[in-house]
């Protein structure tokens, strides 16, 4: 029989309300709109010349997209120190890099990832937004399933 | 410092914990949606968006501007080939890795240190990115 949730469910919504609460949170206090993605460009302004990262919103958001990186390894280990961390990636590091740089890339051209367009953006009700999730959830799914067929992954 | 630091400061910690409490943090757990074997994945995102478009849409409607702040911003996404394409790109590299974007920040204070390798590369290709291909 198929099983949906063989770890259970409860952990993976309660998890999702938590996540949802930090989004909203932050759009309710500060107005901001709280995508993780951005990050990796703005936090380059501090660094590189280039006339891209010294765009006026990555040099406005620079700081306190840090603040809000800070706050989730905060939370992040809130919770580690309460319920435990769980094993280390068994996922190979050629993986893991390419994959990183690669979803770093299609990212920041897309303008938004699993929480920029998957949170924010459906939660806005943006179609766009809908059509960017649609498609990443398609070549991601077409990617993991090639990947592990070649015995690439668990 | 700036006056609405601690409200970023908390709000990333309820998205970090939230991301812990699921296991969105270990890449196995990601890709095991991705392969259709646990598809808990969906009950984050469903739980995270219903609680984000509740406040999205009432926030504007009853307060005049944030709490700590002068107005409410947009999350601004236009449908055309970069962000389509873009879309594309980051499933692979998704699905070859199993990290997304808050998970490989969040996953290091669950002390999955490999998670750095992906760190890495997500800086490296959003460099690579705004080098040659940023459109202000």
């Amino acid at each position: 029989m198929l099983e949906l949730f063989p770890n259970g469910a409860a952990h993976y919504l309660i998890g999702g309300l938590l996540i949802g609460c930090g989004v909203a949170f932050l759009f309710a206090t500060t107005g901001l709109v709280g995508g993780a993605s951005t990050l990796f460009s703005s936090t380059w302004s501090f660094v590189s010349q280039h006339a891209y990262f010294q765009s006026q919103r990555f040099v406005e958001s620079r700081s306190w997209r840090l603040v809000y990186a800070a706050g989730m390894l905060l939370g992040t280990l809130l919770v580690t120190a309460f319920a435990g961390g769980g094993p280390a990636t068994a996922v190979a590091w050629p993986l893991l890099l390419i994959g990183g740089v690669v979803a770093g890339f299609g990212a920041r051209l897309a303008n938004g990832c699993t929480s920029g367009h998957g949170i924010c953006g459906l939660a806005s009700l943006q179609l766009p937004s809908l059509l960017a999730v649609m498609t990443f959830l398609a070549t991601a799914f077409a990617t993991a399933n090639v990947v592990r067929a070649l015995g690439g992954q668990p | 410092m700036n006056a609405r630091w601690p409200f970023v400061l908390a709000a990333g910690a309820l998205f970090g914990a939230g991301l812990a409490w699921s296991t969105m943090t270990r890449p196995e757990v990601v890709l095991s949606f991705l392969h259709f074997t646990d598809l808990g994945l969906l009950l984050v995102l469903g739980g995270a968006v219903t609680v984000t478009m509740l406040v999205y849409q009432l926030a504007p409607r009853v307060l005049a501007k944030p709490l700590a702040a002068e107005r409410f911003g947009q999350h601004p996404s236009v449908l055309d080939k970069r962000t389509l394409g873009g879309a594309a790109l980051f499933g692979v590299g998704w699905g070859l890795c199993g990290v997304c974007p808050g998970p490989a920040v969040a996953g290091l204070g669950t002390g999955n240190w490999p998670l750095l390798i992906a760190l890495a590369g997500l800086f490296a290709g959003a460099w690579l990115h705004g080098r040659f291909f940023g459109k202000q």
